[in-house]
């Protein structure tokens, strides 16, 4: 379909011409369409404005099944008027509902779109009313001031004809960027944009290769933990079990004690492994949940660590990565902080688990370091962040955000 | 060959390095010098008062192939130079590399091999003497993936000498081994060599080309 107007890119005045003038002529019917919508817009904006209260009535049920689609028709005819104005589409970008009755309000509600078209609204019943008025008045100004001049005539007759000959230039100039800031607004407000997704897209390969090469990192970690542990030293059982055998006989004393030592490393080996499960997925997470786990990290720690966790099961990866995460601040603390206590809070609003963990040390940790900048990979697997606020001085906090509903 | 063997050792971990040092003392082989990753290693191997080298695949700095590869580059400079590779895994592959130049004079085993403390020794001796040892679990690994090639040609008793000669075993042992006569198993190794094709040689030679075409089936 061919479109019915010329896109508004240029807002200057000039040049005049036979072309410019219809397509002020036409801006100025899409400023009176916009103009118009204001009655709808005004009334939808105060009842939406009240279903939630009425929500909580039991009423706004209903009454949401009405004006949330009504609203939807204003914003796709606004979509419109600003998709034509710019040459291009608004789309929508609802969130799909769940049926019933009670599910689409409840999804509504929930959902930031439907709230910008609410937020829309009252734009278009206030600064959007005048910025469309203004184009549509100037130009009506000519006609209804030479009728009103004809009618009244002498001296105000010369006043009404010079304003209202007045309003023309104002309208050729005005008009243009008038319309094409309402479109910009009704884009920005409306429409999901593109580059948004994309960037989003583009973050979500990051992190997903991110997610790769920490997987192979790990892997890499566990054979070489197991090589140069556990391996190393049933090999060398062997070597002095073997050892032992030959000498049993010619010398039973220097037989005995490699078979000592034998055992001795057997322990180590065991330990070895203990450590090296413990890193893949530790026993207390299995056995006793995040907060649990978190309890545990804090019991071997030489100072004392308040721990107020309440979170609920979350996918096993999550608590996991969320986990090493708080191991890794804990381990830094110790380490670098030179603190007193130290604490770890955390808790999940059923979309996003948050982790804080602080001390009151002496500050200054960097959080592109080797222990910190791998915390912040983990986490970005899980689209999740980290950030470290830690003056020279202290104290350091670590707030980490995974977003992950609730299994 | 002197009884009194003189070894080189490059192993990194300390509690290995020191069971193989006891273990070849215990049997009269002197440990003459230990070192701990790749710099080391290409240093001793230039050493020429020594009988033979035990080498750890993985050594600093990186703990991948180091041993291996410093072990193949000496052995390029001065051909036949005894190398014994340990290894914590079985790796077809490495020991095509180490083999592949046909001179003999190595060794490719598990570290589990040394526990059995007398075949370790024997297998140092071995190899310092120009012999070919080779993990019985390489060779397993080898003789279950050889099906297309000169290999075909053997049948199963025949496939079943080569593999103990790639162990490193004399016809003696093979033929305590398979409990037949030392006659039939040199039957058994002249009737391998003409079916592999390989040239009239001394008998040692032969050999280690007859394990080269295990590898390469």
């Amino acid at each position: 379909m061919a479109s019915p107007m010329r896109p508004v890119t240029a807002v200057a005045p000039w040049p005049v011409d036979e072309q410019r003038l219809v397509d002020r002529l036409a801006m100025t019917l899409v400023s009176a369409a916009g103009f118009a919508l204001f009655v709808p817009a005004i009334v939808l904006f105060v009842l939406g404005v009240l279903l939630v209260p009425l929500g909580v009535l039991g009423v706004g049920f209903a009454l949401a099944h009405v004006v949330v689609p009504l609203v939807e028709v204003v914003t796709r005819a606004h979509r419109g008027l600003g998709g034509l104005v710019l040459g291009e589409t608004v789309p929508a970008g609802y969130l799909r509902t769940r049926g019933g009755f009670f599910g689409p309000p409840l999804g509504w509600l929930r959902d930031p779109h439907r709230w910008r078209d609410l937020g829309y609204l009252a734009y278009s019943a206030t600064g959007g009313f005048v910025m469309s008025g203004v184009p549509v008045v100037l130009l009506v100004a000519l006609p209804v001031h030479l009728i009103l001049a004809v009618v009244l005539g002498g001296t105000a007759a010369v006043v009404l004809v010079l304003s209202g000959l007045l309003c023309l230039p104002l309208w050729w100039i005005l008009t243009p960027p008038l319309v094409r800031a309402r479109a910009l607004v009704e884009r920005s407000m409306l429409g999901y944009s593109v580059a948004d997704l994309e960037s989003r897209v583009e973050r979500v390969e990051e992190t997903r290769t991110d997610a790769l090469d920490t997987t192979a990192a790990e892997i890499r970690r566990i054979e070489r933990d197991l090589h140069d542990g556990a391996q190393a030293r049933i090999a060398a059982v062997g070597m002095n079990v073997g050892l032992a055998e030959k000498l049993l006989t010619s010398d039973p004393a220097a037989a005995a004690e490699l078979l000592r030592e034998a055992r001795e490393t057997t322990l180590g080996a065991l330990e070895d492994l203990r450590s090296v499960v413990r890193g893949i997925h530790p026993p207390a997470l299995a056995d006793r949940g995040l907060a649990g786990a978190i309890e545990a990290l804090a019991v071997p720690i030489p100072l004392p660590v308040t721990v107020a966790v309440d979170v609920p099961t979350l996918p096993e990866p999550v608590e996991s990565a969320a986990y090493f995460a708080v191991a890794e601040c804990l381990t830094n603390t110790v380490k670098h902080s030179g603190a007193s206590r130290a604490w770890v809070r955390g808790s999940h609003d059923g979309r996003r688990l948050r982790l804080v963990a602080g001390d009151d040390g002496r500050g200054g940790a960097d959080p592109t370091a080797s222990g910190l900048a791998g915390v912040a990979r983990r986490l970005a697997a899980f689209d999740g962040t980290m950030t470290v606020d830690s003056p020279a001085g202290g104290p350091t906090v670590v707030t980490m955000e995974v977003p992950c509903p609730t299994t | 060959m002197p009884d009194h063997l003189r070894v080189l050792l490059a192993e990194d971990q300390a509690l290995l390095r020191d069971g193989l040092v006891r273990i070849l003392a215990a049997d009269g082989i002197e440990v003459v010098e230990s070192v701990v990753d790749q710099p080391g290693l290409d240093r001793v191997l230039r050493r020429d008062d020594v009988d033979v080298a035990v080498v750890d695949v993985r050594l600093p700095p990186t703990g991948t192939t180091e041993g291996l590869v410093s072990a193949i580059a000496a052995r390029a400079e001065r051909p036949g130079l005894p190398v014994l590779v340990l290894s914590q895994w079985v790796e077809a592959l490495y020991a095509r590399d180490l083999l592949a130049d046909g001179q003999g004079a190595v060794g490719y085993l598990l570290k589990d091999r040394v526990a059995d403390v007398d075949g370790f020794v024997a297998a140092v001796r071995q190899v310092a003497s120009g012999g070919t040892v080779l993990d019985p679990e390489v060779v397993a690994a080898l003789v279950q993936g050889a099906t297309a090639g000169p290999l075909d040609r053997l049948s199963p008793r025949e496939r079943e000498v080569l593999a103990l000669m790639a162990e490193g075993r004399s016809n003696a042992a093979i033929a305590a081994r398979l409990v037949v006569t030392e006659k039939a198993v040199g039957k058994h190794t002249h009737s391998i060599f003409t079916k592999l094709d390989l040239p009239p040689a001394p008998d040692d030679n032969r050999r280690v080309l007859a394990v080269l075409a295990l590898l390469q089936g």
